[in-house]
This record gives C-alpha cells, structure tokens and sequence, in this order.
C-alpha cells in the first residue's frame, strides 16, 4: 500500500491544469531505453503483513533484555530508560520536523538543542557544544578536523592512543587518508599497562592533537591532568574521548584542561539499536568555536521582545562555506540529541549519580568475585569505571561460546584488537545487572576455570 | 527593517530545564545497590554536578510546552525544497521500536541476531534493485556522509590503479553544498561547472575541465532546479572518456523510483537518503541515513563491514548472514553498523509496504504534485526555468511592483499556516523559493497553497509591510540572527546565567 491521497479525478484534474494527457507524459525526458524499469522487488504488504513480517524477523533476534544476560559493552552500553523518553520522542512535533531552519516556528527544537548543549556543557566540564555528531568515533573524527584547521598546515602529527576504541582509531584513519597528516602512537603492540604519561613522548612541536579516552578502553580512568599540560606545553591540542555516564562522577576532562571532549551519547537514554542511531557529543572551550564542524544554537530574541534561539555561526558550515567549509556535516543526530536531554533532565543530578554508582560498585563486584577464580585475574591495576579486563586461561572464544549456553552474552575479545590480551575478556557491567546474574556469571566461569 | 524592541529582559515564553530545576526534586529514582559498596577513588571523583532537578511532570510539561512551537510533517504542508518532507508512516515508529530491534548489542555473536541481520542483507539487496547499483554499504550516517563515503572510493579507485594525478572534483553550480564539502574533506580541487539556459549541465564547460586530472564528476539528477538533465547521458560519457566517475547525489530519488534506474544510467556511485525517499522522518534535524550504492568495478572499495551470506542455506534451512570485508575497503565510516534501529528497519517497513509498483506511484505523484503547483503559480511568480519539472520547481520570490524579498514570502507563509519553501537555494536563482510538494498531499493542500502564494503577490503590491513585518500569527516573531552570533551565547548552565525564571 501506498500514504498518496490522490483520487484518481483529482488526478486527471490535475493533468489537465498541467496540460499533458497521462502521468508518463511528465517523464519524457528520461532516456527511453532505461524509462519505467521493472523492478524485482516482493509484492507490496499491507500494514498489517508488515506488522507481521517486521515482528517475526525481530524475533528471531535474542535481546540482551530478556533472552539474554548482558555483560557486553565496548562502546555501547545496556542502561535503564525511562519511559518518559520515548514518549517525548514521539511527539510528532519533534521527531517529523526538519532541521529549525525557520526559527519562527521550529522554537520547541531550538529551544530542546540549546538546552542539549547546556546539558553537554556541564556534564563535561566544558564551554560550547555542537547539536550532536553521527556516534562518538566520527565525533573523535571531527575533533582531528578541528585541530587540523585551527593549525592550518603548520603542525602534521595527530597521537593516538592505543586504548581509544579500535573502532574509533579505524574511523579517524579513514576520515584522515585525504589529509597532509600522520596518525603516531596508536600501535596494539604498546605497552598497555604504562600509564598516560607515556604518550607524552611523542607528542612534540608538530603534533596538532593528542586523542585519550576516558575511561579508556579497558575501562581504566586516569587522571589526564599532567599529560594534558605537557602536550599544552608543547603546544598541541587534546582530546578526551569520554563516557557520559562515567562523568557523573568522576573529574571532567573540562576540569583536567581538554580543549576538546567528545563521545558517544548512547549511554544517555538511547537503545542499543544494534549499534544506531545514536549520538557523537562534542563539547570545546568558546576559543575554538569557529573552527568547530557542525550546528550550534544561540540565544537571541525576537522582534516581540520575547527570548527565543536560532541556529547560529552557519557561515562555518557547507551550505555558505561549500568546499572551504571545516566539515561537510549536514543532517546530526536531532532527535537522539533531544532523548539525551530529556534523559538528563529527567534522570537529574541525583538519578545520574545514582546510575554511575550503581555501575560502579557491581562492576567492582563482578571484578572482585571474578578474580578469585582460578587460573583468571584482572589484567591491570589502574582504578576502573564499570568495565575491566579479564585475564582468562583459555580461548575467549571457547569461553563465549559456553557462556552463551547458559544464556549469558560475555564480554568482548581483546585479542581481536590486542595481540598481547589474546585470552583476555572486555566485561561491562551496569546499573541493569543484577547480583543474581553477576552470580550466574561468576558460577558459569567457576565451571570453566575448573574444567 | 524589523524593529527589534530593547529591553533589558527578554520576555521569557518557556524557562529552560536549568531555569525550572529546583533542589531536592527527582524525576526517576533508581534501586539501591544489591552488592557491597566499593571505595571511590577519591582523588579522581569530580566535585559537583551541575545538572538540572526536576520532576517527571515538570520535565514533561516543559517538552510538551516547546512541541507546540514546533511546525512538523504531523501539523501541516511542508514543502521544503530538497528536503522531501513527505508523511512518515506511523507503522515505521513501531517497527523500528520492536524489543527485537531495540535491545540488540552491535557486538552480539552474528548466530544471535539473525533477523538483524537478514534485514540488513534484504535492504541492501532492495536498494540494489531499486537504484541499479551492484552493491550497496548500508554504514554511512547520513547523505553527507554518504557522500563522503562516496568521494573515498573515487579516490581509492583511481589510485588503486596507481592514477595519482587526478585531484579534481567537477560539481555543478546548482549541487547542495555538502559536495563541495564531502571533496572539500579529502583535500580535492573543486572545479564549478555552470549550468545552461534550460537548467542542464553546460556540456562545452564540462567538456572544456574534462582531463586525466579529472576524479570525477558530482551530479545531482534531477537537479535542485527540479530539472532531470536533457544529456545525462551525454555527460556520464564525457566524464568517463576522460577516465572520471560519476557520483550521482541521491537527495532527489524520490522523483526516479520506478522511472529509471541511477545504475543503468551509467553512475558509477550514489547515496541514497533513506530519511528523504523511504520516509524516515528527519526528526528536526537527524538522524538521517544514507547508503551508498556503487557499480561492479566500485564494490571492492566499499567501506568495512557489509552484510553478506557466510553459509548458503536451503528450502529447510535459512542461510547464515554476517559480514564481510570487502577486500580493497576504504575502511570504516563510523562504529558499528550503520542506523540500524531509525534508518534500516523504517525504511525496510517502508519499501516492503510499497512494493515495485507502489514506489513508481510515489515518484509518478511527486512529479504530478510538482509540476500541478508549478502550473498553478505560472504567471504569478517568475519561473527562470520553465520546463516540466521533476518533484520540486524553483520560482523566484519576486513580484513586479514590488520590493519585497523571497524572505518575506517565505515568511508571511507561516501566518497562513504552511511551512516555506527552501530559500536563497539553488545560488543560481536569485530569491529563490524551492518547492517540493511531495506525493503524500492531496488536491486540496496544494490548492489552499496555491491560493494563498497568489494572495500573498496581491498583499506584496498593496499592504508590503505585511509581508517585512511577518509572520505576525506565529509565537515568536523574526529573529535578531546578528544579536545571536555577537553575543555568542550558547549554554546557559554556568551558574551566574542561571538565574533567568
């Protein structure tokens, strides 16, 4: 079926104020060899077949809710979202709008948009934030964008460290092969276990910007304060690539001198979506605002005296500036953006605290139970947010495979990234892991640890 | 000009969340901790937490308040050039909410999500068939970063043929501004090219930048005219002839679905906009979701993962889908696997439900739509390129004996409650007013539009300051946009501003 509510009269009404006899008429200048192609596709549903075929293939999906227990992260994590969320999404006020192009009538986005990059603002500890990027990697993408406009040529080094998301390293290299800069400091083979300081090493006066995140991919949270002032004293910008949900309670990267912060806005009342859409957040210091990529809301008023918001700064972007433009980014994450800020609003001060702890002390559980088994132990030391490295004694694989037998989703494989944690597993816990099934994963593993 | 009226402060029409936050209130608690308290690193733990204290019902009061300044797809006509801001089917809001859907991890074992992924390969074997392409990445964001996605592989493919001199992008003067900044980002030269009197790509000027410099050419067809070029396939060979490829922007398939195939045409490359054609709802600004389709001698560059079938299966037993690496990748786009959740699962509800016949049917009535109003407005507003038109036509805000501007039109629009057209775009026409109606708006909508464009020429020659001064029956009146970018204010949680209610 199709949503076009024209009769057919009203059709042949139309025709004949157009002037032409049938509808073919009007695609006369398509060359005729390629005109009306047939295409193979299955007979059209109705609502309610699709209702149907949509339900069986989701389906057959096991969900981390119900089929399954959950203790996978590695970027996207699996937390509480009140309902209040999704019923302010699907106001069709918001979420069938375009982009507030017309500030007269698009007042309840510009409003909701200003309100995300308060939001953003405070929880990182930062002065401006964009309307939100495509996901944290192409945010982290973005920041090297910025960084290689505000020097211009002059500086050709971006570092990387080694426990910024693989993911989110493979999608600055691709962004990065037209440009005149190289990528240091990302080898797996480094030693993992040193700490940020490290990286201070190779960050000199040709590095534009350094890349950390925090916590870092191990879950690890370090204190970024010296290296971060060392790279200053070189000259060169960071980065902090962070988790929402972890800076509620920990020392924001604003606070430790980032010039930059960005990351993946999931955690903040998105579903996992099997991986999107979700939300690149970007937040800098007002220096640099200029030569940030993306849309940006600021407040104004009108001409009834009344305090109202319009998209602000446009000449930065591609449709004024085209080729010279500091990104080509158009469409954002809009509505994902207003999910997080109804999110923060709703969840508060208290809620999010509240959400970090709970992370934090079932993942310290989960760490604790699980190292006295045999044969496992934590990898690192370094204090961690809610999720750590397992040292295993066999292949993670074979370890998976078993615990999904038993209903559980394991962590993630480290060796796939890291030569040097091959039989290590990535485990994540948060505030929707009960103790009954942290039990259920330590027992499944006492299992394996004995075998 | 518009007099804005000083004064100290603003009136208020709707506080912010830090402005109705209040000490002590909680929206949504959560239960206490089932496991013993760990120690906090005291050292590392931050000081404050500056976030807003609100109840449920004052956060949803707040939201809801601020909808009701929107203007949305829901509410009314909304005929934004380009943009293809047809109706969003509300099945699609159910389907891509199925817990299915909804609470899959990116990372689960492929073994786990296998509805999941059939989806993603069904979708990509669809978008093949619609559009002609051999093979179609389902990873990028959006259309721009399609787009980017695109201009990686042109690029990639001419230097995998160890064909380093070529650095130069042929765009159009009419092409959105996101080609030129998809180039822009790889560092290639862009080189305009003009347009001719009947709104076609000027073949000597193309044919005059054609060299073994060339990557290739970007071409948005139909145009953002509106117009389906008289020569495409004149200008898909000129390109080639000098080893170039073909982009082709796909922001305005809704006009060729069922009508000719991009693929067959001889692009080499195209993004779709599942949030334009397949009726995604833009959400007042994304996501978006924009795949690329590419020609058999392009599939090897696509970017990392696509969906593939890893073992065949039979009439018992289905195949097993998971991903596949293609061997010469650009790399990744972006984590994961693309919008999965708001892009994929709609617009697969929405292709299932129209089937091959009800897409020609959306193309055939946005054409119809389009050309009826361009019809209807002949006459009254100059047209600089009056031929038919595909699903949108440019007219030009002008009206003899009268100064105002395609602003103002656009404006006073608002008061007879429709959305404006996209203005000051394409560059190539002055004032200009880009209007695509869509084919989910029926006789009636476009006439009431119609009526009310002429009235607005009548009220430009006799009560001019109706229209500088409008709209006048909105909430919020026009802006001080020059206020805004001096004063620069962008966050309104730093504590001394956050006394405002």
């Amino acid at each position: 079926m199709t949503y076009i509510p024209i009769t057919p009269s009203e059709r042949e009404a139309m025709l004949a104020t157009i002037g032409v006899k049938k509808v073919e008429d009007l695609f006369a200048v398509v060359p005729a060899a390629y005109r009306f192609p047939k295409l193979d596709l299955p007979p059209a549903l109705t609502e309610m077949e699709a209702a149907a075929e949509l339900g069986d293939l989701a389906a057959s999906n096991e969900t981390v809710r119900g089929d399954l227990i959950s203790f996978l992260g590695a970027g996207m994590y699996n937390h509480y979202i009140p309902a209040v969320v999704d019923h302010i999404l699907r106001r069709g006020e918001f979420y069938t709008a375009y982009t507030p192009y017309q500030p007269e009538i698009s007042q309840g986005t510009l409003q909701a948009i200003f309100e995300y990059q308060s939001l953003m603002c405070a929880l990182t500890g930062m002065e401006v934030s964009n309307a939100s990027h495509y996901d944290g990697a192409t945010a982290a993408a973005e920041a090297v964008n910025l960084a290689y406009a505000q020097f211009r040529g002059k500086r050709s080094k971006v570092v990387v460290s080694p426990t910024v998301h693989p993911q989110y390293r493979a999608v600055i290299r691709t962004y990065t092969q037209g440009m005149e800069l190289t990528l240091v400091g990302d080898d797996p083979q480094a030693d993992l276990e040193a700490g940020p300081e490290s990286l201070a090493g190779f960050v000199d006066e040709d590095t534009m910007l350094l890349i950390v995140q925090y916590p870092d991919f191990f879950g690890r949270i370090y204190d970024y304060t010296n290296l971060i002032e060392a790279a200053h004293a070189k000259g060169a910008l960071v980065c902090v690539v962070a988790n929402p949900i972890a800076l509620a309670l920990f020392k924001t990267p604003g606070e430790m001198g980032a010039d930059i912060v960005v990351g993946e806005g999931q955690p903040l009342g998105i579903p996992l979506w099997y991986g999107g859409p979700s939300l690149g957040f970007f937040t800098t210091r007002k220096k640099f605002v200029h030569k940030m990529a993306g849309r940006l809301v600021g407040e104004t008023v009108d001409s009834r005296g009344q305090r109202a918001y319009v998209l602000t700064l446009t000449a930065r972007e591609q449709h004024i500036k085209r080729e010279r433009a500091t990104s080509n980014i158009c469409s954002n994450q809009g509505l994902l953006a207003l999910a997080s800020a109804v999110y923060l609003s709703v969840v508060g001060k208290q809620g999010l605290r509240q959400v970090a702890e709970l992370c934090y002390h079932k993942a310290h559980y989960a760490a604790e139970q699980l190292s006295k088994l045999p044969g496992m132990g934590l990898c690192f030391s370094a204090p961690f947010f809610h999720e750590f490295s397992l040292c295993l004694n066999r292949p993670v694989e074979e370890v998976n495979a078993h615990l999904l037998e038993h209903g559980i989703l394991g962590g993630y494989d480290l060796g796939q990234d890291y030569p040097a944690l091959k039989d290590h597993l990535l485990i994540a816990v948060t505030e929707m892991n009960t103790k009954e099934e942290i039990d259920a994963l330590v027992h499944v593993l006492a299992e394996v640890a004995h075998d | 000009m518009t007099e804005f009226i000083l004064q100290d402060q603003p009136k208020v029409v709707e506080p912010t969340i830090f402005g109705l936050s209040s000490p002590g209130r909680v929206g949504v608690s959560f239960p206490d901790a089932d496991v013993p308290r760990a120690e906090l690193p005291e050292s590392l733990l931050r000081a404050d937490l500056p976030l807003p204290e609100l109840a449920e019902v004052d956060v949803v009061r707040h939201y809801m308040h601020l909808s009701t300044f929107n203007y949305s797809v829901d509410s009314g006509f909304y005929p934004l050039g380009s943009c293809t801001m047809k109706y969003n089917p509300k099945i699609d809001e159910d389907t891509c909410r199925l817990p299915g859907f909804l609470y899959t991890h990116p990372l689960q074992p492929i073994e786990t999500v296998q509805g999941n992924l059939a989806l993603m390969y069904t979708l990509q074997e669809w978008l093949k068939e619609i559009s002609g392409f051999a093979a179609v990445t389902l990873q990028p964001a959006a259309g721009a970063h399609g787009e980017f996605t695109g201009v990686l592989i042109m690029r990639a493919y001419h230097k995998s043929r160890g064909d380093y001199k070529r650095t130069k992008m042929l765009i159009p003067d009419s092409a959105h501004g996101t080609n030129p900044a998809s180039s822009g980002m790889i560092g290639l030269e862009v080189v305009q090219i003009p347009s001719d009197a009947r709104g076609n790509v000027d073949l000597e000027a193309l044919k005059a930048q054609c060299d073994d410099t060339v990557v290739g050419l970007m071409l948005t067809n139909p145009n953002t005219l509106g117009l389906f070029d008289e020569h495409v396939e004149e200008v898909i060979k000129i390109v080639h002839e000098c080893g170039g490829l073909v982009y082709g922007d796909g922001a305005n398939l809704n006009a060729l679905l069922g009508i000719v195939r991009p693929g067959d045409l001889g692009f080499d490359v195209m993004h779709f906009n599942l949030h334009k054609t397949f009726a995604v709802p833009h959400g007042g600004g994304g996501p978006g979701s924009g795949p690329v389709g590419v020609a058999a001698h392009l599939a090897d560059f696509l970017p990392e993962p696509v969906v593939g079938i890893i073992e065949d299966g039979d009439e018992e037993i289905p195949p097993l889908y998971g991903f596949v690496r293609p061997p010469k990748t650009i790399g990744r786009m972006k984590a994961f696997h693309g919008h999965f959740g708001g892009g994929l699962v709609r617009a697969y509800t929405y292709i299932a439900m129209h089937g091959a016949e009800g897409l020609r049917q959306v193309a055939e009535h946005a054409v119809l739509n389009a050309n009826y109003l361009q019809a209807r407005l002949r006459g009254v507003y100059p047209i600089p390129y009056d031929r038919i038109c595909m699903h949108e036509f440019v007219a030009e805000g002008r009206i003899e004996g009268s100064d105002v501007r395609a602003l103002d039109i656009a404006k006073r629009l608002m008061d007879y409650d429709f959305h404006p057209p996209t203005n000051y775009f394409p560059l190539i026409v002055h004032e200009a007013l880009m209007i695509e109606p869509t084919e989910t708006e029926n006789k009636n909508t476009l006439d009431r539009f119609a009526d009310a464009m002429i009235k607005i020429a009548e009220e430009a020659r006799t009560q001019p300051e109706l229209l500088r001064e409008a709209p006048h029956k909105t909430p919020f009146g026009r802006m001080d946009e020059v206020r805004a970018a001096r004063e620069l204010v962008l966050c309104c949680w730093l504590p001394e501003e956050k006394d405002e209610a």
